[in-house]
Formats: structure tokens, C-alpha cells, sequence
């Protein structure tokens, strides 16, 4: 960090020009092992940083927020040495904060909107969030919030991903019996089988549905609903229901060879590691194949999630293949910076053509060379191969991380469900009420893959929504 | 967590029935669907077909056989042990309606999950002809069950020791030239299944295979079970496990159930290792 510091009229204080850095762990030894990467502040530096929030009369992090943490305000209480208040304050809107300062797209969101950005790099508001829930944590003074007294009714949450979680947490402190309904053995959905433990250690969504818990809301794994149990046979039993089962099923680009063994789906391989934890496979059972030389295709924090995982169960060589510029990938800026300080290469504007294999496993991949062409109606450059460019890499395993269609089990066990063409269910963006009276929706089954807090803000809002209608309900 | 209600040796040395209470899910599941289970905590998620389900008693059986860690550590449980896991009913359940004449083939161990899809089959008005094969009569399971809920019972064994001397597609042959068939349906190894296949390919019977992929969640999360079915790519925990036998893609399916291989060799032999060498002292139970 540069530590010239600038002087700055503004309240008459030197302004700090760049975030106080966080600790990491060393990119040649994490690469070997899956602690967590980035270390959280310490007190001293937490206080640092917090003092180079500007405290704006009309703060624009707030609107970067998708849900609306009161940042200044949080940051403020944090300068005073206030830590636990801290965390309260962002409590009251966020249900996560331990998790969200570790995986928002922070420089696409509050950051992106910093005042001090204009200028100099903005407040790491991420950063300081975590550390106001990690502090809180290791102190021991996480604690749920107050519940108002029962209300007498009940609401299922379909899923214990963010969505679900944020939902069952706001309903819960108003009052309401929330029972969760979660297909896996454990509850967590993405945060669990999807994040690595390099990024968001398991522990701390433990602790975080261990206070959900607390609070009454029972959860019951193994339950898939759509098969044990249907969305109607849940509103015979419930007073309303909220479905958050997320964007599920993964995509495949139906090129040869994609069905040769040592291809995974960014999903299958990061749930046989995350969730199942195959990398102490004999310890646990499930198996996985170690690849020595991998190529993961996509550009998103799921291909990096699965890039630096591959290269933590040993892969001596591992390469992201995209196929439109580095600048266009929709990845977090500190996972692509994390993936090339670990040695991952970069074939950007490259496509993948067709997997090569000897004996049913993969033995190669053969790319093309891409460029780009003018905008498309995404704004996004179109990418067009360019002929003749095609080339191979000698690789062992290949994770095709290209995103993900809707899981059908929900939406097709629910007949007069109105779903979209992609079969994504219809729900009012700002209630997410879909066309079935009591029955809510929100995350990633309504607007497909998108980010952990935008799906604890669709949870969040849908809770006040079924709220507000539980009572309309009472008084009819 | 279901706990086991019975359990008995069905077939030396290592084929297991288990009874398992299941109250919900012995109300939803139907003949050909599967459950997931997992032992302990460190336990791999395993797929298994329903051998037979009963909502009124609200209990759902499996029949096992013992090859690899999972399926061996399964068969050290007993009666009143709880499996820590069970999931289902997951997969689409068998298309029953009524054909006419329905032939179904089981191979192996693979023969039991014919019995609720014979007796719904048979329910619905069909005449249902099983055909059960093994390499000999030892090897047999379910022979005097499947009587009770088929029109007729084939049985082959490869050493002629009981039944037809032969395969069970050679019984089948001689059902498709002896007879109308209107659907065959075949469960058990894909090697089977592939054959059977063959065998009414171009006869213009339709014919349904049960496919038994590698899988991890069985809700369509994964990918790990996809299958090559007319040219798409399809998921067999979601969009099957019965699908089209003319139209699966068995060299695929065949090299992808061999992923492991190694994997599953290597866990066995550490298990068995350990096992033995607890056998004796204290032989701690692995179901909770």
C-alpha cells in the first residue's frame, strides 16, 4: 500500500488514499491447504480503515446495498470502538454479515458507490463488515435477536440457502413458527456445498443457523419437496409458504467428450469437496478423481471457487478457459486477483470445442481462439470464434462451470405454478408473491444464478410480504 | 433418522432385506422410484432402489447386496439401528398402466425392485411374465415372492441349474417369438439391461431400463448421473432412472459407472482392514 497520505480539506483530516490491506494467507502455501484465504482485520486495523469513512449526508453505499445495511452508521459505531453495536447495526438488515463480507461482489455493489472511490480506492466496507461479525463471534456475544411473542402462525421455507435462511430469520423474529425444508443432510444450500471453506468456513454458517435455531425455527433435512412432499400438501399444513430452492441444475455445453469420466459439473465437484469432503477421502468416503493438469470452463466465482480448488487437492497445472476478455468476467475482482496470485493461467477469449479421451477419461481439450465483436443486447461484446485457431491442451480433468438451468422438481410437482419460459418461477419483484395465494418465492429459482445477498434481500423482502399477509389473512 | 425394523440374509453370503420405517416416505414413493442413504457422518450418499413400499404399514424395504464400504457397513447394522440419512422417494416412478402384456427382467440381485413394479403391473390388468436370471440357482433371490405377484415366473441360470440353461435374454427371445409382448422391462446390471435391449431392438417392443448411474444429491443438483438418451443429455435422478433401452447410450453409462473404481477398491480394503481387525474386540456399530 502506498502510504503517502493525502491530505484532504473535508473535515479537515488526512485521508488514508487506500484501503488498509487485509492479512492473507501466503499464495505458495494456501495454494497447498483450505484455510481460509483472506484474514480478518484486527482491531487496530479495523479502527484504521473505519476511519476513512467520509460519514456522507447522503450516503450511496447504502443504495449499492441490495439490502440496504445502514453502512455509515455500522462503520461510525465501529470507530467508536463499538464493535458488538456495530454488527446489531448491520444486524438490522442483514441476517449474514459474516458471511456477505466474505463473498459480496463488494466493488460491483456499496463499494462501487463509496465517496471516497471518486478519488482513492473506496472504504473496504466487506472487510469491516466481517470483522465486525467475526469480532462478535470470537467474542462470543453473537446472541438472536428478540422474537416478538408467537403470532400462531406457521410458514414452511422451501430451501436453507440464503434466500430461505434470510426469510425463516425475518418471519421468526416477527413471530411466526418457521419450519425449514431442506433436501440435503445438512442446511446451508450454497453456502455450504458451494462455497469453499477457503472462502466461507463451514463453522461460521453453522453458527449462524445454530441461531436461527435458537430462535424456533426448526429445520427438517432429507425433506425434497416436490417429491415427499408438494407445495399444496405444505399450504393443507401451513399458513403460507416461501419457496427459495435456488437455480439448481447444472449447465453442460454438449460438446464431445463431455461425458468421459474426469469431467464434473462445477456443482458435482465442488459439492464432493465442500459438502461430502472427498478431499479427506479415505477419512470420508466419497470418492473424487484428482486431476494433475485441469481446465475449468467459465468465468464466474463458481470457476474460480473450482479453479483454486483443484489446485488445492494437488493439480500442478490449472487453467480457467473463457471465452470473452478478462475485463468481462463476471467473477468478484479479489477472486480473479486471488486465482492468478495461486498460479492459475488464463485462456481468456477461448472456447472449448470438443474433450478428447483414451480409455473413457479425459486426456485433452481442444479450444478455439475467440474475438470480440460489437456490443450484444446484454451490452456484452459478442464473442465469434476465429477460424483456424484452434489448438490442444494436454489436461486430465475438466470442470465445466458455465452456470446453471432451474431445478425442475418444484415448479413441475406444482402444477398451476406460473413459471417463466426457462421455467424460473414468476414472483413480484417487490413481494414475491407468485400467482398462488400464500405461496412466496425468491433467490435464484426466481431470477436464476445470482449472489448470496441478493437472495437473502429477495428472502428478506418476501418475509415482510408474507407478514403483512399473514395479518390481512387474521383479519378476514 | 429411520431406523431398521428387520433385517435378514436373503441370500448367502451378502444380500440383505432391510424393512426401514419411513412413514412419509412409504406414502409417496411408487414402484421404480429409489431413496438415498447415509450411514454416519463421514458416510458417502448411496442410491438404492425400493425393493417394496407399505404406506399402510409405513415402511419402505431395500434389498442390499454387500460389495462395496457403504453396502458392507449397512450390513453390519441391525434391527433397531437407525440409518442417519434416508431421502426419497427421489426418481420418477415406473409409467404403470394397462398394456397387456408386460415382460419384465431382473438380473442378479437386481430382480428385487421388479416385485412392486410386478404387482402394480398386475393390478392394473396386466398379464406380467418375469423373467429372473443368475449365474446359478444359489445366486437366485426372490423366486417364490415374484410367484405371488406375476402371472409366471422364468427363471434361467447360466449353469442350467435350475430353470432354462441360458441367459435371461435368451428367455426372452423365446417370450417375444412365442407371444405378444406389449412392454419389457428390465432392472439389474447395465450389461443386462444392454442386452435385453439388443434382443427387442427392431421388434418394435418398447422397452424400459431401469439405470443405475453414480450419484451424489439424486435432486438434479450434480450432473454426476447424466446419461446420453437420444442424443440429450439427461440426469437420471430427475428425468428417469427408467428410460428408453433403445435409445441409452450404454457405452457411456458402462465407462462412467467405472469412475471410481479405484476409489471404491481402496475404501473397502482400508474398511475391511479396520473391520477385521476390530472383529473380536470391541465391534463398534456403525448405524447411530
Amino acid at each position: 500500500m502506498k502510504e503517502t497520505q493525502v491530505k484532504e480539506q473535508k473535515q479537515g483530516k488526512k485521508i488514508i488514499p487506500s484501503k488498509t490491506p487485509a492479512p492473507e494467507q501466503d499464495p505458495d502455501s494456501r495454494k497447498h491447504n483450505f484455510d481460509e484465504v483472506t484474514r480478518c482485520y484486527t482491531e487496530e486495523q479495523a479502527l484504521r480503515e473505519s476511519e476513512r469513512c467520509l460519514n456522507c449526508r447522503n450516503p450511496q453505499c447504502v443504495e449499492g446495498c441490495p439490502v440496504r445495511v445502514p453502512i455509515p452508521r455500522f462503520i461510525s459505531a465501529l470507530k467508536q470502538g463499538n464493535f458488538k453495536q456495530a454488527l446489531d447495526i448491520i444486524k438490522e438488515a442483514s441476517l449474514l454479515p459474516a458471511v456477505c463480507g466474505r463473498v459480496c461482489p463488494q466493488e460491483k455493489q456499496c463499494e462501487a458507490r463509496c465517496a471516497l472511490g471518486k478519488k482513492f480506492e473506496p472504504v473496504a466496507i466487506g472487510r469491516l463488515e466481517r470483522f465486525a461479525a467475526d469480532w462478535v463471534m470470537e467474542h462470543d456475544l453473537a446472541s438472536p435477536p428478540p422474537v416478538l411473542p408467537p403470532t400462531g402462525r406457521t410458514v414452511a421455507v422451501i430451501g436453507s440457502g440464503p434466500a430461505g435462511l434470510a426469510c425463516a430469520y425475518e418471519l421468526s423474529k416477527l413471530g411466526h413458527q418457521v419450519t425449514i425444508y431442506e433436501a440435503f443432510h445438512e442446511p446451508g444450500g450454497v453456502l455450504l456445498y458451494g462455497i469453499p471453506e477457503f472462502r466461507l468456513p463451514k463453522r461460521i454458517v453453522a453458527r449462524e443457523i445454530e441461531l436461527l435455531r435458537a430462535m424456533g425455527v426448526v429445520i427438517e433435512t432429507n425433506v425434497v419437496v416436490g417429491k415427499l412432499i408438494t407445495v399444496d400438501e405444505i399450504m393443507a399444513q401451513f399458513d403460507a409458504c416461501f419457496i427459495g430452492t435456488g437455480a439448481g441444475t447444472p449447465k453442460f455445453m454438449c460438446v464431445p467428450g463431455e461425458n468421459l469420466n474426469g469431467v464434473y459439473s462445477a456443482n458435482e465437484f465442488l459439492t464432493r469437496i465442500n459438502f461430502m469432503r472427498s478431499h479427506s477421502f479415505p477419512v470420508y468416503d466419497t470418492p473424487i478423481r484428482k486431476g494433475t493438469r485441469i481446465a475449468v470452463i467459465g468465468g464466474g466465482n463458481v470457476a474460480m471457487d473450482a479453479v483454486r480448488t483443484a489446485l488445492r487437492l494437488g493439480a500442478e497445472d490449472a487453467v480457467i478457459v473463457y471465452r470473452r476478455s478478462l475485463e468481462d468476467m463476471p467473477a468478484r475482482g479479489e477472486e480473479i486477483v486471488h486465482a492468478q496470485e495461486e498460479g492459475v493461467r488464463f485462456e481468456v477469449l477461448t472456447d472449448l470445442v470438443r474433450i478428447i479421451g483414451e480409455s473413457g477419461s479425459v486426456r485433452e481439450i481442444e479450444c478455439v481462439r475467440m474475438e470480440q465483436g460489437p456490443a450484444d443486447a446484454s451490452g456484452r461484446r459478442r464473442s465469434v470464434p476465429v477460424p483456424g485457431s484452434e489448438f490442444r491442451l494436454p489436461v486430465d480433468m475438466v470442470i465445466m462451470a458455465i452456470g446453471t438451468n432451474v431445478n425442475p422438481l418444484v415448479p413441475q410437482s406444482t402444477a398451476d405454478l406460473q413459471v417463466t419460459t426457462w421455467g424460473y418461477i414468476v414472483a413480484d419483484e417487490k413481494t414475491g408473491a407468485t400467482n398462488k395465494l400464500g405461496v412466496f418465492a425468491g433467490g435464484d429459482i426466481v431470477t436464476g444464478a445470482a449472489t448470496v445477498i441478493s437472495a437473502m434481500g429477495a428472502g428478506s423482502k418476501a418475509a415482510n410480504a408474507i407478514h403483512a399477509y399473514l395479518i390481512r389473512k387474521k383479519q378476514i | 433418522m429411520a431406523k431398521i425394523l428387520e433385517k435378514r440374509l436373503i441370500r448367502q453370503p451378502d444380500v440383505f432385506y432391510y424393512k426401514i420405517a419411513a412413514p412419509l416416505i412409504s406414502r409417496k414413493a411408487r414402484p421404480g422410484q429409489f431413496i438415498i442413504l447415509r450411514l454416519h457422518e463421514k458416510g458417502e450418499r448411496i442410491p438404492l432402489s425400493l425393493a417394496d413400499i407399505d404406506p399402510r404399514e409405513g415402511t419402505i424395504s431395500l434389498i442390499v447386496m454387500a460389495v462395496g464400504k457403504t453396502t458392507h457397513e449397512l450390513s453390519q447394522c441391525s434391527a433397531g439401528d437407525n440409518i442417519r440419512d434416508l431421502c426419497g422417494p427421489l426418481g420418477m416412478a415406473t409409467h404403470i398402466e394397462n398394456l397387456g402384456h408386460v415382460v419384465l427382467v431382473g438380473g442378479g440381485f437386481g430382480a428385487a425392485p421388479l416385485y412392486p413394479i410386478a404387482r402394480s403391473f398386475r393390478d392394473e390388468g396386466n398379464r406380467v411374465t418375469v423373467i429372473m436370471g443368475a449365474r446359478s440357482r444359489d445366486l437366485l433371490i426372490y423366486e417364490q415372492e415374484m410367484e405371488q405377484v406375476a402371472d409366471r415366473v422364468v427363471v434361467t441360470t447360466d449353469d442350467g441349474s435350475k430353470g432354462l440353461k441360458g441367459r435371461v435374454t435368451d428367455a426372452l427371445s423365446m417370450e417375444l417369438s412365442s407371444g405378444k409382448v406389449d412392454l419389457v422391462l428390465a432392472v439389474g446390471p447395465a450389461i443386462m439391461m444392454r442386452s435385453v435391449s439388443e434382443v427387442t431392438r427392431g421388434t418394435g417392443v418398447r422397452t424400459i431400463v431401469s439405470l443405475n448411474p453414480i450419484m451424489v444429491d439424486g435432486t438434479g443438483m450434480c450432473g454426476g448421473c447424466r446419461v446420453m438418451v437420444g442424443g440429450e443429455t439427461k440426469f437420471a435422478c430427475v428425468d428417469g432412472p427408467e428410460f428408453d433401452g433403445h435409445l441409452v447410450d450404454w457405452e457411456s453409462l458402462m465407462n462412467r459407472q467405472k469412475t471410481y473404481v479405484a476409489e471404491e477398491r481402496e475404501s473397502f480394503e482400508s474398511w475391511k482392514s479396520r473391520h477385521e481387525r476390530m472383529l473380536g474386540k470391541n465391534n463398534a456399530p456403525v448405524c447411530e
